[in-house]
């Protein structure tokens, strides 16, 4: 049995391998999206287009912008000279904030009342609009106390003292790059397994196998080893870039990642072989594998939060291996999760891989037979 | 070249292609079932405005001043504290990822507050999401100095904050992050959509041997070309009317520009999408390959470099030097623009001139391959 199935897998390694473009498409594009989407994809801003438009004459303003022209996350681009300019940096997203200081701003913090700045944002992309507040707020409260320092004036009877664990910069990469491991890896193994028995079935050889003296059981498992090998040879060369490449800390044990991406490859090959087995065409294969892909990617907390979901959109995640996975990968490499934190998400995702295999499996007997 | 003649056997390919389009509901289905459906569930899914956030709350012991401090996190809909008698037990709980944070106030809270010493607020965050942890940390501000200004006006305090920020958000006041991930998602999908329909025609024409038949009649290359991209444009701009109907009436995003130019934008987009769809299933023989070839350059560019959730100012150079092949990056450009700021003649001419450019870059290249594979 374990001869056979050896041969079979070797055969659809000559299959896969043997053309030219499929296995450049094997190989390019993982490590050219690796690469692009671990630059671009992150939620931290820089050069932050600013306007300022200055009334007060006073240093207090001149001091405050010298704070925002010293940030690496702040680019002051343009001084304005009246209010209908604000309008126009904004709406032509000359720029994506405005600070705007009235004539007394100076005077009023000289006389100990609070100064007051306006900041007006292009809200456009509300996110990036309220993250640079954000950072304009830090730039501010910095400011402050100095300012109070300076003039001796009274402390604050309580101040808060915030730590991030896990990522003290709160550097988005960290959050995005061990994501793309789970993303890559899905989308080159459910491709290779879904169109596996597609394949043979348009071909007309599906026949021909089936006269063979496999088993179906023995064909299943001949037919998914490939997209199961690829895609550990595949995550494991992105689990290395993102370690020694973009340096995310990989604090918890290998094994419980590991374990993590080997029943993540069962669920997301036992997809793939159920996609397959329906499919009558390679087309079909593959829009299938499509269909389900992009959701899976969209709502699997990759980019944003599950928790910020309705309750119900929230219950269907639950189908999704993607979601698991991404909660391993993140809590090992950042958290330093071991096996004893995670293992409902392996139970999940061994139960979807189990089932969706079964159901593969049955499909497969009733189309044999 | 007679114009006439060729008018005429154009309008026979689109006949054909209507045909087939009408006796074959797949095509309709991708067209407006598939955006609408993904739409629905993307509009809903994808929301980067957290709420309820469980956070917890250590007290190592119960005092008036503590239990005023926290009286904030209840009153804000952003939170649902949950209350620890010690660190320890919250750590546990953050480990477990029940909760993405938590705030701790040691037993000599009320003292400290007292003693005209700043008294500290401890506040631990989970870093793994750190956008989240961002937005949250943001919040925890809020309520802090909601706290303060509370506070001091009731010990008559006289603490004057030397400078106060007023912001106000443009386009986008209550800071829905439906509005703009709404009008990036319909660009999203329409990649995706553009691309499956004529990927899939050009496909369907070779594995059934009719282009082979197709090629002996008198009909051109070009008017090949011309006969498909005219039925699937009319389909794709049905899906994306749908989209929009969608977006306004469903996810209640304003909209503020005018229909005119929306169309003048989608049907540049459109074409754009199409043409992509066409090289992808000319220039690939399996299609294993086609497959790969359109999630690599369809689905995730949309998705990762268009602009829609991550800032492509933010990224680095090269990158953004990329991002300028992205079809979808401006139509999200414009879709945002038209959608909440209204006609904006400036933002709108310049992203339809590149869409334009690509769009004529695209077929170009069509015009050349199919001529390759056609001789």
């Amino acid at each position: 049995m374990l001869r056979r199935i050896i041969a079979l897998c070797i055969k659809e390694f000559i299959v896969l391998l043997k053309n030219r473009k499929s296995r450049l498409v094997l190989i390019i594009p993982p490590v050219a999206q690796l690469i692009v989407f671990g630059y671009a994809a992150t939620f931290d801003l820089k050069d932050v287009a600013v306007a300022i438009y200055n009334k007060d004459q006073g240093e207090f303003s001149r001091q405050l912008i010298s704070h925002f022209k010293g940030s690496d996350v702040f680019k002051i681009v343009a001084d304005l000279n009246s209010e209908n300019e604000i309008a126009t940096v904004l709406t032509l997203k000359k720029a994506l904030m405005v600070l705007h200081f009235p004539q007394d701003f100076s005077r009023n913090i000289l006389k100990g009342q609070s100064g007051q700045v306006q900041l007006l944002l292009d809200g456009r992309n509300s996110n990036t609009a309220l993250i640079a507040l954000n950072y304009a707020n830090t730039i501010v409260a910095d400011f402050n106390k100095a300012v109070a320092d300076r003039y001796g004036a009274k402390v604050f009877p309580a101040t808060l003292k915030v730590r991030s664990w896990f990522n003290e910069q709160l550097d988005s990469h960290w959050f995005i790059i061990p994501g793309i491991v789970g993303l890559l890896t899905i989308v080159v193994t459910l491709e290779v397994t879904a169109l596996s028995i597609a394949k043979e079935k348009e071909a007309g050889t599906f026949d021909q196998l089936l006269v063979t003296p496999f088993k179906p059981i023995e064909i299943l498992i001949g037919k998914s080893l490939p997209g199961f090998i690829i895609g550990l040879l595949e995550g494991s060369f992105i689990i290395f870039m993102a370690c020694f490449w973009f340096e995310i800390p990989l604090r918890g044990s290998i094994v419980a990642l590991y374990f993590g991406l080997l029943t993540f490859l069962l669920s997301a090959i036992g997809i793939g072989l159920m996609i397959s087995t329906i499919a009558l065409t390679q087309q079909q294969a593959l829009m299938g594998a499509f269909m389900f892909l992009v959701p899976s990617v969209v709502l699997s907390g990759f980019a944003t939060p599950i928790s910020n979901m309705p309750e119900i959109v929230q219950k269907m995640t639950l189908l999704n291996p993607m979601r698991y996975v991404l909660i391993i990968i993140r809590s090992v490499f950042l958290q330093g999760a071991g096996m004893e934190l995670l293992w409902s998400q392996y139970v999940a995702m061994s139960i979807i891989g189990i089932i969706s295999l079964l159901i593969a499996g049955m499909l497969f007997k009733k189309r044999v037979y | 070249m007679d114009t006439s003649s060729s008018f005429m056997r154009l309008k026979g390919l689109i006949k054909k292609e209507t045909i087939q389009i009408i006796r074959d509901p797949s095509s309709i289905g991708i067209a407006f079932f598939l955006p609408a459906v993904l739409l629905i569930i993307f509009g809903y899914g994808v929301s980067l405005d957290a709420e309820h956030v469980p956070i917890g709350i250590v007290i190592e012991k119960p005092s008036h001043e503590a239990t005023s401090f926290i009286s904030g996190f209840y009153e804000s809909d952003f939170f649902r504290p949950k209350i620890y008698p010690d660190a320890k037990k919250a750590q546990y709980s953050l480990m477990n990822r029940e909760i993405i944070g938590f705030v701790w106030i040691k037993s000599d809270f009320p003292k400290n507050l007292l003693s005209g010493e700043s008294a500290p607020i401890g506040v631990i965050l989970n870093g793994v999401d750190a956008n989240q942890a961002k937005i949250v940390s943001g919040y925890i501000t809020g309520v802090w100095m909601k706290w303060l200004s509370a506070y001091s006006k009731d010990k008559a305090l006289s603490i004057k904050v030397p400078i106060e920020i007023k912001h106000r958000i443009w386009f986008n006041a209550a800071v829905r992050s439906r509005n703009f991930l709404v009008p990036g998602l319909i660009a999203v999908i329409m990649t995706l959509i553009g691309g499956m329909l004529t990927s899939l025609v050009v496909a369907r024409e070779w594995e059934r041997g009719t282009m082979e038949a197709l090629l002996v009649t008198p009909v051109r290359i070009k008017e090949v070309i011309i006969g498909k991209v005219i039925p699937y444009f009319i389909l794709g701009m049905g899906g994306m009317a749908l989209s929009v109907f969608i977006a306004i009436y469903i996810f209640d995003v304003p909209f503020r520009g005018s229909f005119l130019w929306l169309f003048l934008a989608s049907s540049l987009f459109m074409l754009t999408a199409i043409a992509l769809g066409l090289i992808i299933s000319i220039a690939s023989e399996s299609q294993f390959v086609a497959g790969q070839i359109a999630i690599v350059i369809t689905f995730l560019p949309a998705f990762m470099l268009s602009g829609f959730v991550f800032d492509i100012n933010s990224m680095p150079l090269p990158i953004q030097w990329i991002t300028h092949i992205v079809a979808a990056r401006y139509f999200v450009s414009i879709l945002q623009s038209l959608f909440l700021a209204g006609d904006i003649w400036e933002i709108f001419i310049k992203n339809c001139m590149w869409l334009f450019l690509m769009a004529v870059v695209l077929f170009l290249i069509i015009k050349k391959k199919s001529h390759k594979r056609l001789i």
